[in-house]
């Protein structure tokens, strides 16, 4: 075996820390799109105003739907066990985020090649279900892995499920499929009410602050009955941080109250919720205010702070079996091989700085405000 | 076990999404190259022309390019979904070089596509052109990484399999990148898209020349496809034979099985051109090329080429080993200290994945009778017929396109373009070929896989998730309807764009300076009036 240079312990929290990086990546940049996807039809509402909101995203929803793929391709090569039993497992649900993404791309590039307007009107529904749909079902799915998912694994680390789609439709679920839609709507109203001009604008600003206040609420309401009333998941044997990843080697046990844990143990995590908080609350007075800079900086904030949030409670679950807690996956049981961690982190290293140097310069070639008349200048525009 | 309708119905999922979504990559990557072509003549010369050229294509592409990403998403995450223990025995190594595409090559592309349509006029004309070019070089790195996935599904190379986490894991991930087969795929393959860029370039052109509209796009699109169709034919059916030789190193039973060479063939191998099948599938009547099969795949007279009935024979024997290594598994299973049963697996371990053929017939593989050993080994046999014609389908599909650009290529040097009409209409009406073969070819390399999902290590119906038969149901009948539509939606719009022509948006017509608002330009070969 080659040496590498990093202990195992450590690319493993590297690679937890950078599983959260880009699902955070993604819902700041994707979700903006998802989230500007939802609020389509409400915000604009005739057919040149919705051609302005189609067109701020335009340039840049590709490559911001490229950190979902590589969330997914990053789950695949570094948490393989976690990549199987939950696309496996959240099967339908995974379907329907897949069959709302697959609207998307046709929807902006068929929608503006015929001007009727029952086809225009239809791609915009079908946009809207490609906005709405990821941003609930996602929230759905994280809320799930609080409440445990039901499958198993067997001797030879086949992973079998005994739930289906319905559910996950359970009300801790349904709360955080909320709290990510209302994040993500509070997100593109910002996003909106930056780039675009008199009523689309003003009318971002009210749903923004609608979305942003009702997200605190429930935000909230979510930590109350996560930390104090669901059961949560504990390990309770000794786990070997840098031993095999296999995740039938240890045992879990259900106890009320134990996503409460962390926090006891380390009270810096805090500052994950109250961001998320904090984070909302300034999106809520920043669109008020008309602070628009503000006031995307705070939703992404707040984005940040609410991932974050899930990924440290749920620490070191990556996700929890309700049908048999020790076959539970953990951070130091279903990760890759060591030598896959490091490959991939040097990787990351050598490629994730480059993306965002080139990602910062598109929206800066891009930035300005989106106007009817920018529009008649392109022949390209959506 | 899992249930075999469930296994059958995943593998029709993903090979009618894998086909579908193979419509649109190879046009992508064809195309991204030739309106980069373009768009550089334009910058070097200033002719508006080829700017207008970029720009026809353009939208084209884009319509190809959304339906790419809609379908190529499904494939990221069906692996997970669809085939879970797929995911967990091979992820440790398959993942990586999907999160590296990911990484390197799909963010450039799509991070630039949108600059490419909405950057017209908010960048230089080179810096226009830079994002062209990183647009067409994001998707062929794309395709780079996905092949040095799917190399490794045929050739795995750089891994071994852990009995500690039960799952094969990577030790050199060099070999893993230079895979030879991953290499001459890749080649293979991306030479295939350049020509169905070109064939489709070259179609609707000469549709233009037969009407006698936009000739004079027509005639510069005809030009820049026929050259670089001349050089990607050639290099599909250069980088194919290699594909072929290494198979012949990794693959011998793909190879039997697209010649429907049941018994071994003697030195030098004949290559079948066609045969007819018999009433016990076997060749009846065939017409045989001395020489010419030993030649290619082998590149040597004097090497034997092994049949399918020994193929067949070696695999029980690779069997039988095999279950010496799943019972050493079960030991260090039961007493992970069993250091002597470590040993055994040691040795064994490259034939574990031919025990794993035997739990079609019993869980308990190391009980297994010489029947059932026998009938396992008869399953590494692929569908003979359908290889058989599939192959010869590509590289008579191949070969013609070698004549047709080369024919194109002279006609366009010699400015004859247009002299023949019957010519132009060929051009048109063989618009779908490259499109057959490439999925003929796809048919080829991954149905010829079969029983293996990777070869000799884990059989397909072993890796499928344990999903019910009507989530199968449900996800098939909502991807194959709404896949429909969209391919219906897509060829209507097609057709409306190139009926409606270059000329269709005003701002083509706008002078080119007022186009470039001042950003003078650097290099401008135009002599000055």
């Amino acid at each position: 075996m080659t040496s590498i240079p990093l202990d195992y312990e450590t690319l493993r929290l590297i690679w937890w820390a950078l599983l959260g990086i880009l699902l955070i990546g993604f819902a700041i940049m994707g979700g903006m799109d998802l989230g500007i996807g939802a609020l389509l039809p409400f915000v604009a509402r005739t057919d040149e105003e919705r051609r302005i909101l189609l067109n701020l995203i335009g340039p840049t929803w590709e490559g911001n739907q490229v950190w979902l793929v590589l969330g997914g391709g990053a789950i695949f090569a570094a948490w393989p066990p976690l990549y199987a039993a939950s696309f496996s497992g959240f099967y339908i649900a995974m379907i329907a985020i897949l069959l709302a993404l697959i609207l998307r791309p046709v929807g902006f590039k068929f929608r503006g090649k015929v001007s009727n307007a029952t086809w225009r009107s239809s791609w915009d529904w079908a946009l809207f279900v490609g906005g709405f749909v990821p941003a609930v079902v996602f929230g759905v799915a994280v809320g799930n892995l609080f409440v445990g998912a039901p499958f198993d694994l067997d001797q030879t680390l086949r992973a079998s499920y005994a739930g289906n789609f319905f559910g996950l439709l359970n009300p801790f679920g349904l709360l955080c499929g909320l709290v990510s839609l209302g994040m993500l709507v509070t997100h593109g109203s910002a996003i909106i009410a930056a780039r675009t001009e008199s009523v689309i604008a003003g009318r971002a600003r009210t749903y923004g602050r609608i979305a942003a206040l009702a997200t605190f609420t429930l935000f909230l309401a979510g930590g109350v009955v996560s930390l104090f009333m669901l059961d949560g998941y504990s390990v309770t044997s000794l786990q070997d941080v840098a031993g095999p990843s296999n995740p039938l080697g240890k045992s879990v046990a259900i106890i009320q109250g134990a996503w409460r844990a962390n926090y006891a143990l380390y009270p810096w995590m805090a500052i994950a919720p109250v961001l998320g908080l904090g984070g909302l609350a300034g999106a809520y007075l920043s669109l008020t205010q008309d602070a628009h800079v503000r006031a995307i900086l705070s939703s992404s904030l707040a984005i940040f702070g609410i991932i974050a949030t899930a990924g440290l409670t749920l620490f070191p679950f990556l996700m929890p079996s309700s049908l048999n807690p020790a076959a539970s996956l953990t951070v130091w049981d279903a990760s890759s091989s060591q030598l896959t961690l490091f490959i991939m982190l040097i990787a990351t290293l050598i490629f994730l700085p480059g993306i965002l140097v080139y990602t910062l310069w598109v929206f800066r070639v891009m930035r300005g405000t989106v106007t009817t008349a920018a529009l008649e200048r392109n022949p390209n525009a959506y | 076990m899992i249930d075999p309708v469930v296994v059958e119905l995943s593998r029709l999922q993903f090979a009618a999404t894998a086909m579908y979504h193979f419509i649109f990559v190879p046009l992508t990557l064809g195309l991204s190259f030739l309106m980069a072509i373009m768009e550089s003549v334009y910058v070097m010369t200033g002719r508006p022309i080829w700017r207008q050229m970029t720009l026809f294509w353009g939208t084209l592409f884009g319509i190809n390019f959304a339906m790419g990403v809609a379908t190529g998403i499904v494939m990221e995450f069906q692996f997970g979904m669809n085939w879970s223990y797929y995911s967990h025995y091979v992820g440790d190594v398959f993942g990586a070089p999907l999160a590296i595409e990911g990484l390197m090559a799909f963010f450039l592309e799509a991070t630039f596509v949108g600059l490419f349509f909405f950057g017209w006029d908010r960048l230089s004309r080179v810096g226009h052109l830079a994002v062209t070019w990183l647009v067409a070089i994001g998707a062929n790195f794309s395709a780079l990484w996905i092949l040095i996935a799917n190399g490794w599904m045929q050739n795995p190379v750089g891994a071994q399999f852990n009995p500690d986490t039960m799952r094969m894991e990577v030790i050199d991930f060099v070999a893993v990148i230079f895979n030879p087969v991953a290499q001459a795929k890749f080649v293979h393959t991306i030479s295939a898209g350049y020509v169905a860029g070109s064939v489709f370039v070259l179609a609707i052109s000469a549709l233009f020349l037969l009407q006698g509209r936009h000739v004079e796009l027509a005639r510069r699109s005809m030009v820049v496809a026929a050259s670089f169709g001349l050089a990607s034919a050639i290099s599909v059916v250069v980088l194919g034979d290699e594909s072929g030789y290494v198979a012949t190193e990794q693959q011998k039973m793909k190879i039997a099985a697209m010649e429907a060479m049941y018994e071994t063939e003697k030195a030098p191998a004949a290559l079948t051109l066609f045969a007819i099948p018999g009433a016990d599938g076997r060749p009846a009547y065939q017409v045989q090329l001395p020489f010419v099969l030993g030649l290619i795949t082998t590149r040597s007279l004097d090497r034997d080429l092994p049949g399918i009935t020994e193929l067949t024979q070696r695999a029980a024997g690779r069997i039988q080993n095999g279950i010496i290594a799943y019972a050493a598994l079960d030991a260090i299973k039961a007493n992970p200290g069993d250091a002597a049963a470590r040993a055994t697996f040691e040795r064994t371990s490259p034939d574990l994945g031919y025990a794993l053929l035997l739990k079609r017939y019993r869980d308990d593989v190391q009980n297994a009778t010489g029947e059932q050993i026998a009938l396992a080994a008869l399953d590494t046999v692929p569908d003979v017929w359908p290889l058989f014609w599939s192959f010869r389908i590509m590289v008579g599909i191949g070969l013609f396109y070698i004549a047709f650009f080369a024919l194109w290529f002279w006609k366009a040097s010699r400015l004859t373009l247009t002299s023949n009409r019957a010519l132009l209409w060929v051009a048109v009406v063989t618009l779908p070929l490259p499109w057959i073969a490439i999925e003929v070819g796809w048919i080829v390399a991954e149905y010829g896989r079969q029983p293996w999902v990777v070869e000799g290590v884990l059989p397909t119906f072993y890796a499928a998730s344990g999903l019910h038969f009507w989530d199968l149901v449900i996800s098939l009948s909502f991807f194959m309807l709404l896949y429909s539509v969209l391919l219906a939606i897509m060829v209507w719009l097609m057709v409306r764009i190139v009926k409606a022509g270059p000329h269709s948006k005003s701002v083509l017509d706008v002078d080119d300076d007022a186009y470039f608002p001042d950003r003078p330009l650097a290099i401008h070969l135009e002599p000055a009036q």
